[in-house]
């Protein structure tokens, strides 16, 4: 019969070997999933591996005063990268601060306000910024952004918030301000597009709970579909931050290169990555060399610190929210 | 704020109480609800012919019918909650207490005809800021007011014992049940005087469903019930008047009595003896 039949390729399958239940799939997919997953935390430790090795003559030479000294001489053999450090962390900060408002706001309109049509159009436009190469954004910076920020901004900061110390000196248009526009300009999309995903996922029904009960469209928003949202939307912040942290071609061309610390957003300024990107094919000496990439070291502990900081930040509103 | 609608609501009450007739059949008489010759389309397609009905006050009025019918698009176009959805559209004329329900301000209407949902959509907030919630987006902040207003609603959806000592433990700790009651609770707060459910118990087990049932009928006695069931015996077992939708066509509404054992209708006696749907 031929249910007899069917019980007895059943059976056979329970006994099957070895290379029979790889042609299954649970192994093989299995083992299969494993090593990329153990591929990624590889290469990670060998990035590590390699940075902290080869920044051994720097690490040795300088410790930890490489992070708290400011003198940057290769001729004379002293490095001190704090410079270089606070130009990447005024940079990134410039642009998390333009860039989660708008962001954020743009992400509203399009996943709760705009017509869907229109929404699709304007997600597909937003997401192909996310692909122009950094140096076209370099090239937008000098051409486009400097000249306005001189034209327009600058007078109007130095008019309203000249006695601050941020926005006193003279402007040349290379500056920590303007790399943290064009880098502003950089991240946006990758918060519009990724706030835009967790915002529509936001069960249709917890916003009709709140119309429910009289809540306008904009309280909806904000009370209910943005604290649900919050998770996913403080990890498109954390993305773009760390592409900020790490951006090196479009700062390179618009934050003047100058290993200063000045309290000004108006001076001149330069950034981890922008220093090992423009010194490191001219570097002369194992000193020199090994000191861009103890740069570089510095720079990745960085991104994982704040990437870590900002996890706990998370997991602690979250919580707090749960609890409340 | 609570009390004088509260009295309102009494007088309303022990004054126009009407006797046990069908409601629909004397129009103007306690009709706390009118809908006259409702269509409503989702872009072209047209989901509701012509729906005409009154709405007693004070009593529990069921909408029965198979999957599709409409009976949950009216029951959300009673409190305009198909706007938010795109490209829909309603015509017709719908009244509550007389006033056009149409032409209302929106957050009113939703204020005076509450809703409950069919699958339970406590918000992710504590038990307190969940009925809180929609004190505070009517404008009512003080303190003393919002706590007694959140006791309150919370015992008339008879959850208070269950939860007055986690108050401020997440919703999301409750059983689905719970959830159900406080979805309720927090559509009392705001004191509507019509609450609309769809399919309120549908996801609940029989005593959860059993415990909703009864809730419901205390809950007549303070405001007018419209319930969305897929449930015949629910119904049957609650309802005054109960609503046989049939491809967006309201077929009758009568006595649940009536309706269950001596139909009007072909169709109506096809679908609650079982023979269809």
């Amino acid at each position: 019969m031929a249910s007899s039949s069917i019980a007895g390729s059943l059976r056979h399958r329970a006994n099957r070997g070895v290379l029979a239940r790889l042609r299954g799939g649970d192994e093989i997919s299995y083992l299969v999933t494993l090593a990329c997953a153990v591929l990624i935390f590889v290469v990670v430790a060998l990035i590590v591996a390699k940075l902290w090795g080869n920044s051994q003559p720097a690490i040795r030479a300088f410790g930890w005063d490489f992070l708290r000294t400011s003198r940057w001489n290769p001729n004379g053999g002293k490095f001190g990268a704090l410079p270089f450090l606070y130009g990447t962390c005024v940079t990134s900060a410039i642009a998390l601060l333009i860039a989660v408002p708008t962001g954020v706001a743009s992400a509203i309109f399009l996943a709760e306000m705009a017509p869907p049509k229109l929404s699709n159009l304007l997600t597909f436009l937003i997401e192909l910024l996310a692909a122009v190469p950094s140096v076209i954004y370099g090239l937008l910076g000098i051409f486009m952004l400097l000249p306005l920020i001189r034209v327009y901004l600058v007078p109007a900061l130095k008019s309203t918030f000249g006695f601050l110390p941020l926005f006193q000196g003279s402007f040349y248009g290379v500056s920590f301000l303007s790399a943290g526009l064009v880098l502003a300009v950089m991240v946006i999309p990758f918060i519009v597009s990724v706030s835009r995903e967790v915002l529509l996922a936001v069960p249709t029904e917890q916003r009709e709970a709140a119309l429910a009960v009289g809540a306008t469209k904009w309280e909806t928003t904000w009370d209910i579909v943005l604290p649900y949202a919050r998770s996913g939307i403080f990890g498109s912040i954390f993305l773009a931050l760390a592409r900020a942290l790490g951006e090196t071609m479009a700062v390179t061309m618009v934050i003047g290169n100058t290993p200063k610390i000045t309290a000004s957003l108006l001076s001149p300024g330069y950034s981890i990555a922008a220093v090992i990107a423009n010194e490191f094919a001219e570097a002369s000496g194992d000193l020199y060399v090994s000191s861009l990439i103890f740069a570089g070291l510095v720079l990745f502990g960085l991104t994982i610190v704040i990437n870590a900081l900002a996890r706990i930040l998370i997991l602690a509103t979250s919580q707090k929210a749960a609890t409340a | 704020m609570a009390s004088p609608q509260q009295q309102q609501i009494m007088t309303r009450e022990s004054v126009t109480r009407p006797a046990e007739t069908a409601a629909s059949k004397t129009p103007g008489a306690a009709c706390k609800l009118t809908a006259r010759n409702i269509d409503f389309f989702y872009g072209s397609f047209q989901a509701l012919h012509s729906i005409s009905l009154d709405v007693p006050s004070h009593r529990i009025t069921a909408f029965i019918g198979p999957s599709g019918c409409g009976k949950s698009t009216f029951l959300r176009t009673m409190n305009r909650m198909n706007e938010a959805l795109r490209n829909t559209r309603v015509e017709g004329e719908l009244r509550l207490d007389g006033q056009d329900i149409l032409s209302m301000d929106v957050t009113t209407v939703r204020r005076r005809v509450g809703m409950v949902f069919q699958k339970s959509n406590p918000f992710p907030k504590s038990i307190f800021d969940n009925v809180a919630y929609g004190l505070r987006v009517n404008g009512i902040s003080r303190k003393s007011v919002v706590e007694e207003a959140v006791e309150r609603s919370l015992q008339h959806a008879a959850l208070w014992t269950e939860v007055k000592d986690k108050l401020h433990k997440p919703a999301s700790a409750l059983s689905g049940g719970q959830q159900q009651r406080l979805c309720i609770a927090r559509a009392l707060a705001v004191e509507p005087e019509v609450l609309l459910l769809d399919e309120p118990c549908s996801a609940l087990d029989p005593i959860a469903t059993r415990r909703i049932e009864e809730l419901l009928f205390e809950l007549k006695e303070m405001t007018t019930i419209v319930i969305v069931t897929h449930n015949m015996q629910q119904a049957a077992r609650i309802a005054d008047l109960t609503g046989f939708f049939l491809l967006g066509k309201l077929m009758e509404i009568d006595d649940t009595k009536k309706i269950f054992q001596n139909p009007g209708k072909k169709e109506t006696e096809d679908y609650v003896t079982g023979r269809f749907g």
